[in-house]
């Protein structure tokens, strides 16, 4: 099964062999990013739209990039200072954007299912950069590509995801897309930050932290929000770290070759001990970053190339 | 002026089914008659082995007027009832502003008079804009019309506002309606939690919300012997409690929507806000055991808890969107569900739908005996077709059910014998 669909919502509808479709493309451009030969002639022509209601610096700026290194003209969007605060529904929103033909969205909301919306109401490809606690896609293959870089597969292997798991569509993402890849998931978080019903995911859960990461490849650590620190899920954030902060004596009951990772922006010394975040021997966070961008370009590069095919089967002149 | 109803499936649901004939005069039923001579009468209508069965007294109908008429108005609500074999409506306070006065009240006494081709019965608000802080004038609303007192979706959290409220009612022998959901639970929450709602990442409320919102109301009710109903039952949990209060001889008597007994939470699918309802759809033995509940009859009337909702406020991310589905026309073919699904038979049926919600209001109606108002329902029950909701007659066409495969068509509707039936 090949990668033909229009919009990349997220990881739930996908084919193994499409996670490894665009997961070899990344690579193939993680590898030309590194010699600094990106194509720009990829997505010449193309209007790329960052439509971002959510304030992200890191994600946006990797969509930014990506696009283009790819040759695409890029605009952001600041949809807090914009007219949605003047009343206007997502779909007044969408509806007003797709009169302006872009060939493709990238877009984060809030709201769980948001993205989903907009996609239904425009005629362009829409990238989903995280909606609400849902899905964000292209953090799960970029961590997945990080860990085959690493790992050298991406199957078999244990990961334990750790943190506000409740609350993170980062975790969701991972979750389907590496229990799709026939991997060992162990969750690990204080029971108020575990989702409900996860039980049913395929996983296992855990809320001690030596207990979850007995043996694992892979550990990923998760941001835990400032909001949720005081009181209402956690009691204290000194509590939290010394309870499930990763630290070198946790992760010593992990694989002595486990890799550590975090989506970032980090909080040294609540969720990550600062040491472990800078080991290089351990930590691929930043690899993971780079990862970010290589995975944006091939999804967009593919989404570009499905619109193409679409327009030609349909017999409308591209 | 008198109509004989010939060759007909009689659903009487204090006795059963029978075949025969129902002759009706002055707006009553005259005789039912089970065979021998038909007497004559000024209109025969044959049934043609179809069912006839006392028309729907549907508890909780939200008709947006006053304040949102462009949603739904009594004229409008009024036909789509008499579509779906509605032959009473019983209306929610939650208006704009809400019906806390026998000043507003009186205003939707008129309004439906003048408009709604059936019978309109007004409930009140329990507390002053449904604020949950002060009583409204209890013994003017029920002397100006009201039927029930409820603050409708919203909980009365002050639990002493709330015992106070239940104390002078029951010194009116006034009829209470409670929303069962403890809110310090289901704030935010737009879904029930399970797999389903952190698949999707929406914020869900625990079933156990309703079994301790029904739990503190009938220790209340224990203290002060009020006349209660709980407006919908979703949820296993809280079936128990409820059995057990009736065994006390508690005055507690309990509702349901048809969309919570046809449906699941697995019904939202990808974000589908016409299925956002308050309380959120239920996981699938949730809905079975309610099923159970309404076909024992510890769970006493079936509704549609008909909830008007423009198009603007459900085309919006699932969280935002507004709560509620209209289902004064589906009442009928989605409740048919049911007994094509062998849960409950027709007369068990009636009784939820009809008799049970008449008796709990002390109204004649919801009867097929001699001398019951001729409120009549005639409908072919096993008739299929696939529910388009541009045909529905009221003004918001929220329907859960655009698209699905129901069984049941009204046939004809009367109420006090005269035919509100709408030709098109």
């Amino acid at each position: 099964m090949t990668f033909r669909a229009r919009h990349l919502l997220g990881i739930e509808p996908l084919h193994p062999t499409e996670i490894t479709e665009l997961l070899d493309t990344a690579q193939h451009y993680a590898e030309l990013n590194r010699q600094g030969r990106a194509p720009r002639d990829v997505l010449a022509g193309l209007t790329q739209i960052n439509m971002f209601f959510e304030n992200s610096t890191r994600t946006q700026a990797s969509f930014e990039i990506a696009g283009k290194r790819l040759g695409a003209d890029v605009m952001n969007m600041a949809m807090q200072a914009s007219s949605v605060k003047k009343g206007e529904t997502l779909i007044d929103t969408a509806l007003t954007l797709n009169a302006m033909r872009p060939d493709l969205l990238v877009v984060r909301h809030p709201n769980s299912g948001a993205v989903d919306l907009l996609a239904q109401k425009v005629n362009c490809s829409v990238l989903n950069a995280g909606d609400g606690r849902h899905e964000h896609p292209t953090q799960a293959l970029l961590d997945a590509l990080t860990i085959r870089r690493a790992k050298g597969r991406l199957h078999r292997l244990s990961i334990a995801i750790c943190g506000d798991i409740a609350h993170s569509r980062v975790a969701r993402s991972n979750i389907m897309l590496l229990g799709k890849m026939e991997n060992r998931i162990r969750l690990i978080a204080p029971p108020t930050l575990m989702p409900s019903g996860v039980a049913e995911f395929g996983v296992e859960v855990f809320d001690d932290m030596e207990e979850g990461l007995r043996d694992v490849d892979v550990v990923m650590m998760l941001r835990l929000q400032k909001e949720r620190m005081d009181g209402g899920f956690i009691p204290s954030e000194r509590e939290y770290f010394h309870r499930y902060g990763l630290d070198a004596a946790k992760l010593a009951h992990a694989k002595p070759d486990a890799i550590v990772m975090h989506p970032g922006p980090m909080n040294r010394g609540v969720e990550i001990d600062g040491t472990i975040a800078d080991d290089i021997n351990r930590s691929v966070i930043q690899e993971q970053v780079e990862m970010g961008v290589a995975v944006r370009m091939a999804a967009m590069d593919l989404l570009a190339r499905n619109a193409r095919a679409a327009r030609q089967e349909t017999g409308v002149m591209a | 002026m008198s109509i004989l109803f010939t060759n007909a499936r009689l659903i009487d649901p204090e006795r059963g089914e029978t075949r025969g004939a129902l002759l009706v005069e002055d707006g009553r039923i005259k005789a039912v008659i089970e065979g021998g001579e038909l007497p004559e009468a000024a209109e025969v209508i044959d049934c043609r082995g179809h069912c006839l069965a006392p028309g729907i007294v549907d508890l909780g109908v939200k008709v947006s007027e006053p304040g949102e008429r462009h949603k739904e108005s009594f004229a409008s609500a009024g036909r789509a009832a008499a579509a779906g074999g509605v032959t009473t409506i019983v209306t929610r306070p939650d208006t704009l502003p809400a019906i806390d006065t026998p000043e507003t009240l009186e205003f939707v006494v008129r309004r439906a008079r003048e408009d709604s081709p059936v019978r309109v019965l007004p409930m009140a608000a329990l507390t002053k804009g449904r604020e949950g802080r002060e009583m409204t004038e209890i013994g003017f609303l029920r002397d100006a019309g009201a039927v029930a007192f409820t603050d409708c979706d919203r909980v009365v959290t002050d639990t002493k506002v709330f015992s106070r409220a239940l104390t002078y009612a029951r010194s009116l022998d006034a009829l209470v309606m409670a929303h069962v959901q403890e809110p310090g639970l289901s704030n935010g929450a737009v879904v029930t939690s399970g797999k389903f709602a952190s698949l999707r990442g929406l914020p869900g409320v625990s079933p156990m919300a309703e079994r301790m919102a029904l739990d503190r109301d009938i220790a209340l009710l224990e203290m002060t012997r009020a006349r209660y109903h709980a407006d919908q039952i979703t949820t296993a949990r809280a079936l128990p409690a409820l059995e057990r209060a009736k065994n006390n001889g508690l005055d507690i008597s309990a509702g349901v929507s048809v969309h919570h007994l046809t449906l699941n939470e697995l019904d939202v699918a990808d974000y589908r806000s016409f299925f956002k309802l308050k309380p959120p759809l239920r996981a699938e033995e949730d809905r079975m055991a309610v099923g159970e509940a309404l076909s024992s009859g510890l769970i006493d009337i079936l509704c549609s808890m008909h909830t008007p909702q423009d198009e603007e406020s459900k085309r919006l991310p699932f969280e935002e969107a507004a709560s509620g589905a209209v289902g004064l026309e589906t009442l009928l073919p989605a409740s048919m569900r049911l007994v094509h699904g062998g849960v409950i038979d027709l007369p068990g049926l009636f009784r939820a739908l009809s008799l049970n919600p008449s008796k709990r209001l002390g109204l004649e109606t919801g009867r097929l005996s001699k001398g019951a108002p001729a409120d009549l329902v005639w409908f072919d029950p096993d008739a299929p077709f696939v529910l388009d909701r541009a045909t529905l007659r009221s003004k918001s066409r929220n329907t859960p059910f655009d698209g699905a495969r129901l069984e049941g068509k009204v046939l004809g509707t009367w109420v006090a014998g005269r035919s509100v039936t709408e030709t098109r």
